[in-house]
């Protein structure tokens, strides 16, 4: 029971009950959808970039508390970082509820999202955690994508 | 009946008296209680059940001391190998009051069944515009081949909807039944909802407009007699696996006159009367529908598992069973936020529900923790998770060796999970 309760903690549970940024952005924002087919989980991430940073971030989506949770405050995290920090700290969060030992590179960057360590002694709720970090990076790839597409829109490369 | 021996099944002789809950417990090694584990309770039955002492034995004799090709070898292994896989098509053509094993093929199970009829009657019964009918409850196994046949055909489904209580809409079906219609595919029980559907009602008003009926009783098989003249379907399919057998086996039962113009749909060793590259010959059915070598071990696991069905007798099964769904169903209606989905005229022990604010997800979880074992999500059915509003729901579904202990246990890890996922 207390690995339930290292899964379900009180941040996690506040997050899902309240979440954080959650609304969709304008047109401005790039945009994925994360979809797990297997529980149905859907989640949908914006992100408006300046000059290079994660400006805005948002997301909206039917999901599990974890998953749910996870989007909030992946959100709160994000925001004001630089691209190549987000697909860092994506990398840092899959490590940490994926792996088994000990952590890879250095946790406390991930700052509250630490409490999803519990998420790796439940090996069926990993995607749901996950879930939010891919579809965050979907929508920085199609930025990404729409960047080089079209060259005047964005002018840093 | 007379070919085979008492020791062969687990149970005692029917003149003794009915076996409890409890008794039946202990004939399921994977029930028993373990140290240091809290006693299993397990409510996924709907997905699969767990399986008898009588059946693990049949396999192992099977492996330890009976093992060959079946229908090739000359030697006397091969010829008792193919002995007890031919005599567990006899014994599941009597468990569902089929006249004629050779009506039973074997199949990986009742998608298998399923599609080998979408397949092979398909081809040569089904043109552009006819129409298959199906509903709303069924399992996506019920629903994908069809659209793969209306693929290749150019064949419409047409759909019978759900009334709020997860009864089939009758008169929708009377309505959308007509001349058109080449094929009834209908579930005798929701794996969902536990709707137990009016099948011979069905299949009377099918075949006044000329239509064939396919029943899928993957969920009934277990938990619901089945006589297919007393259904009067014509196709009729279930898997091992939900009938306290293994997985990877099942059949399909359709009427000889149906099988024998029905062309072959996988080819191979087996389903051959002879081979030349100009030409080749097909088996008579059964044989024609198994190319390769079968699942052989499976379908003595499954003689195994009708006859341990048999001898506890389905409706002393479905007598145990029903009490706890309904426990359940009134249990989990008193929680408060706790919603129990459908409320089906008649219905077997699967109780669908969800919890005002909570994901059926973590519910699972945390009552998975307390040693409760239920099935989260759409259940393979997303049409009717679709008309439900509910794209997850948690399900408890009973079998025989579930007790009045297990249903409290469901009910206080559901109260629990409320406290702790919250508010």
């Amino acid at each position: 029971m207390s690995d339930l309760r290292d899964l379900y903690q009180e941040t996690i549970l506040d997050h899902a009950r309240r979440p954080r940024n959650f609304k969709a952005l304008g047109d401005d924002a790039t945009h994925a959808e994360g979809h797990n087919p297997l529980c149905g989980d859907r989640i949908n991430v914006w992100i408006r970039i300046e000059r290079d940073r994660l400006a805005e971030i948002s997301f909206e989506g039917a999901g599990c508390a974890i998953c749910t949770a996870c989007a909030s405050m992946m959100t709160e995290r994000l925001r004001g970082q630089t691209v190549a920090e987000a697909y860092s700290l994506a990398d840092e969060f899959k490590s940490l509820v994926t792996s088994t030992g000990p952590p890879v590179g250095d946790p406390t960057v991930l700052g509250q999202l630490a409490a999803f360590t519990g998420v790796r002694e439940f090996p069926m709720r990993i995607k749901c955690a996950t879930l939010p970090w891919h579809a965050m990076r979907a929508a920085l790839k199609s930025w990404t994508k729409s960047k080089t597409e079209s060259p005047t829109s964005e002018r840093e490369t | 009946m007379a070919e085979r021996s008492e020791a062969d099944s687990g149970l005692t002789p029917s003149a003794a008296a009915p076996l409890s809950s409890a008794e039946i417990r202990e004939q399921f090694p994977a029930l028993a209680s373990q140290p240091g584990r809290p006693r299993l309770v397990y409510l996924d039955n709907a997905s699969t059940t767990q399986k008898p002492r009588a059946v693990l034995d049949a396999l192992d004799r099977h492996h330890h001391d009976g093992c060959a090709n079946v229908h090739r070898g000359l030697y006397s292994l091969a010829l008792r190998a193919t002995e007890d896989y031919e005599r567990s098509r006899r014994a599941v053509a009597r468990f569902i009051g089929a006249g004629d094993p050779n009506e039973i093929v074997f199949t990986r199970g009742t998608t298998e069944a399923i599609n080998l009829v979408a397949a092979s009657f398909g081809s040569v019964r089904v043109r552009s515009d006819d129409e298959i009918l199906l509903t709303e409850m069924e399992h996506h196994s019920n629903i994908v081949p069809w659209q793969l046949l209306r693929e290749r055909t150019g064949a419409r489904l047409s759909v019978v909807p759900v009334d709020e209580n997860g009864d089939l809409r009758l008169e929708e079906f009377v309505r959308r039944c007509g001349p058109r219609t080449r094929l009834v595919a209908v579930t005798l029980i929701s794996n969902v909802l536990g709707t137990v559907n009016p099948v011979r009602q069905i299949a009377e008003i099918a075949h006044a407009a000329g239509a064939k009926v396919l029943v899928d009783a993957a969920q009934a098989a277990a938990h619901h007699p089945i006589d297919v003249e007393a259904l009067d379907c014509d196709f009729l399919a279930f898997s091992g696996h939900k009938a306290y057998g293994p997985s990877g086996i099942g059949i399909l039962w359709a009427r000889r006159e149906l099988l024998e113009e029905m062309p072959p749909w996988a080819g191979g060793g087996e389903m051959i009367e002879s081979v030349r590259f100009e030409r080749t010959t097909f088996a008579a059915p059964p044989y024609r529908f198994e190319a390769g070598t079968p699942p052989i071990s499976g379908a003595i696991g499954l003689g195994a598992a009708v006859e341990w069905i048999e001898d506890a007798d389905v409706d002393r099964l479905a007598a145990l069973e029903r009490p706890l769904g309904e426990r359940a169903r009134i249990g989990l209606a008193r929680i408060a936020r706790v919603r129990v989905l459908g409320n089906p005229t008649e219905r077997c022990a699967i109780v669908p529900f969800v919890v005002d604010g909570i994901h059926a997800h973590d519910l699972a979880t945390v009552l998975d923790a307390g040693g409760v074992a239920v099935r989260a999500g759409h259940h393979c059915a997303q049409p009717l998770a679709e008309r439900l509003g509910t794209p997850a729901t948690v399900r408890a579904s009973f079998a025989a060796y579930n007790t009045a202990e297990d249903v409290e246990a469901l009910l206080t890890g559901v109260e629990r999970s409320i406290e702790i996922l919250g508010r």
